[in-house]
């Protein structure tokens, strides 16, 4: 991995010597309007027809990255406009997956689990599409949410490979087939989301071996985060430094950061994406509360090495909240890198800048 | 000649068709959920699910009906999340399952509620089976704010479940969950006070009780306490680790009876009746106890599955003991 390969991302007019890189984690809350012509779409005697939902989902996310834009986000994405479930999207074009019907989560909260009956091939293209459509649509570099192997075979069922791992295994390395051809077509920011890690992190192991496949044959130009969310993170650190990625990516800000000291014992080597503002709270954090959190960061990693993103996805929130918290999100590191340009902040002696 | 049962453990998925309907007549947040005084619009939508999941197991012959538990919003922490005395805190993870309930806190003395018996009142069936979260894993699952002692909360909750089981009708067996002796089994502390409290909400039944563990097995000096239970049967799960489970069998004995987790609850691959009946030999040839009975059921509560595969797995179970019976 290259150490550089953040700064390709610092626009042009940044007005700030210091950088951190303001970014999200991926889904973002879909307009209504998205879901109504998706509901008629679905319905039979509507003469809403695929075709009126496919213009609908591109109106969506060139919204959607337009309203990402004009938060001041350094990197962008189209929200997941387009996916229904990170599962589903891709177990949906994926050869030798069946799905057969919805699933409890919790209380009357369900997802079409699918299962995994033959083996797994790469079929139709997942995200090349959506990718160069969000790219063409925006200004920013664009960054690309994938599902992980690991997550992908842990919330399937499995009936056709003798264990998870073994299933995992074989979908990493469709995501690496997949990823190959993002970066093909321009992509140099991807990020591989794995919360399923949060629930078994007995199996770091298998997630390590997973994004080895994963990143074989990526250029170093090309940012690998790894974004795990809600959990103990005790359970997979520092195991997780031996990871072939650039950044790992946190949900400490839902947890009042307690579990921040996890991270500086031993020294944590690979960039930090911290959460600085709870996605599970409809209350909008203040530019100020966000600087306190940003601050949090540089007890793991010096400014350069820090990025800044929602705790996870912001797709569960009110539209309108979500807007406003990552526009005081990408307000507060402003500040916070202008206070380092000026020496206004002590890093403390944990964390050198060089 | 073992006498073969066919049963599950309770805790089925809704109809999908009652998915969308009690969804929309109670809501997706975790206001929304059971709390034991829901409507009757509500009460008539469970009547029905219950209807059909009792309809589902005669036809596919199973010997032994349960409710379903389709009420039961927090899985095994149910009997809880509706007590008066308790409040319902933040969603928690339901062990390591992709799976959450709303954490019971137990605020007041737990005094019984007679709502499982309710439950079980509602039955149109023979051969009925009640379904209980074993009193140490209903502890597990709870956060204590009241008795303020791990034993006298786990004595309690042995009460409680004790308490509900004197309400309930007429029952053959009565299967207790114990999935917390595997997942977060006692200390040695404990151990012997886990053995008794279910000893003694096995004592508030004359059906016959099975102690059901599963995701693994549980550790051998808990498995040889829950020996000295007062239960008929201990369950094993047979899917999920198959040594473990033979050797506390071999090493520790059983009861006369065993309840064989043989079905894979949480995976869509269907089992044949064959596969079924091939296990539960297996069972016999690598035990040396001779069963007077032998529950043939899932590992784990069926609720993780789709319906289709729910219902096959139903269909698989009752015929697996019904070509059992013809081959012997």
């Amino acid at each position: 991995m290259s150490e550089n390969n953040r700064e390709q991302f610092r626009p042009d007019d940044h007005p700030n010597e210091h950088f951190l890189l303001t970014s999200i984690v991926g889904s973002y809350p879909k307009p209504k309007w998205l879901n109504r012509a998706a509901d008629l779409a679905d319905d039979p005697d509507s003469k809403f027809t695929d075709e009126h939902l496919h213009e609908a989902h591109d109106d969506a996310c060139r919204v959607i990255v337009d309203e990402h834009e004009r938060t001041g986000l350094d990197t962008v994405s189209d929200g997941e406009m387009r996916r229904n479930e990170m599962v589903e999207f891709f177990a949906d074009r994926i050869d030798g997956y069946e799905f057969n019907g919805p699933v409890k989560v919790w209380g009357h909260n369900y997802f079409d689990k699918p299962s995994v009956v033959d083996d797994v091939e790469y079929g139709e293209s997942w995200l090349v599409d959506e990718f160069e459509f969000t790219n063409a649509a925006a200004s920013k570099p664009v960054k690309v949410p994938i599902t992980g192997p690991y997550t992908l075979a842990s919330w399937s069922f499995n009936e056709a490979y003798a264990d998870d791992a073994e299933l995992s295994y074989a979908l990493a390395d469709l995501v690496n087939e997949e990823i190959e051809a993002l970066v093909e077509a321009g992509a140099r920011y991807i990020q591989i989301d794995e919360p399923a890690l949060a629930t078994t992190p007995d199996d770091h192991a298998i997630v390590g071996e997973c994004l080895d496949r994963i990143v074989a044959n990526i250029p170093d130009e090309v940012r690998i985060g790894l974004h795990v969310c809600y959990g103990d993170y005790s359970r997979i650190y520092p195991e997780l430094l031996e990871y072939p990625i650039d950044e790992f990516d946190v949900e400490l800000c839902n947890g009042d950061y307690e579990q921040i000291d996890v991270f500086t014992d031993p020294e944590f080597t690979t960039d930090l994406a911290l959460g600085v503002v709870d996605v599970h709270t409809t209350d909008v954090e203040s530019v100020e509360e966000i600087k306190e959190n940003i601050r949090e960061g540089f007890k793991v990693v010096p400014p350069e090495r820090l990025t800044v993103s929602p705790d996870c996805g912001v797709k569960l929130l009110p539209r309108e909240v979500a807007r406003q918290k990552i526009e005081n999100m990408v307000t507060a590191t402003r500040e916070i890198e202008a206070e380092l340009d000026a020496g206004e902040i002590d890093l403390g002696p944990e964390v050198s800048a060089d | 000649m073992t006498e073969l049962v066919a049963t599950t453990p309770g805790l089925y998925p809704l109809p999908d068709w009652a998915k969308d309907e009690l969804s929309d007549l109670k809501g997706h947040q975790k206001g929304d959920l059971i709390a034991g005084d829901e409507g009757p619009e509500i009460v008539d939508a469970y009547d029905r699910t219950r209807a059909e999941v009792v309809d589902a197991q005669v036809d596919a012959g199973l010997d032994s009906v349960v409710e379903g538990q389709l009420r039961w919003d927090d899985m095994l922490a149910h009997p809880l999340t509706i007590h008066e005395n308790v409040e319902t805190g933040g969603i928690v993870r339901y062990y390591d399952n992709n799976n959450f309930y709303r954490d019971p806190q137990v605020r007041g003395e737990l005094t019984p509620s007679g709502d499982v018996a309710a439950e079980l009142e509602a039955v149109d069936a023979d051969a009925l089976q009640a379904v209980l979260p074993g009193p140490y894993s209903l502890a597990d699952l709870a956060t204590d704010e009241h008795y303020g002692d791990e034993a006298d909360f786990l004595d309690a909750v042995a009460d409680y479940l004790a308490g509900e089981i004197e309400a309930f009708p007429d029952h053959e067996t009565l299967f207790l969950l114990e999935p917390s002796l595997v997942e977060n089994p006692p200390d040695d502390d404990t151990n012997e006070r886990a053995s008794a409290a279910i000893d003694h909400v096995a004592e508030a039944t004359d059906a016959d009780v099975v102690a059901h563990t599963y995701w693994g097995a549980v550790p051998e000096k808990t498995y040889a306490h829950l020996m000295d239970a007062d239960v008929d049967a201990i369950g094993f799960d047979f899917v999920t680790e198959t040594e473990d489970a033979l050797y506390n069998i071999n090493e520790y004995g059983t009861k006369e009876q065993v309840a064989l987790g043989l079905v894979d609850g949480g995976n869509t691959l269907v089992e044949s009746p064959e596969t079924i009946r091939d296990r539960v030999e297996w069972v016999d040839e690598n035990t040396h106890t001779d069963f007077d009975r032998a529950y043939v059921t899932s590992n784990t509560e069926l609720f993780y599955l789709p319906v289709n595969k729910f219902e096959d797995k139903l269909q698989a179970l009752g015929d697996a003991a019904a070509l059992a019976e013809v081959d012997a």
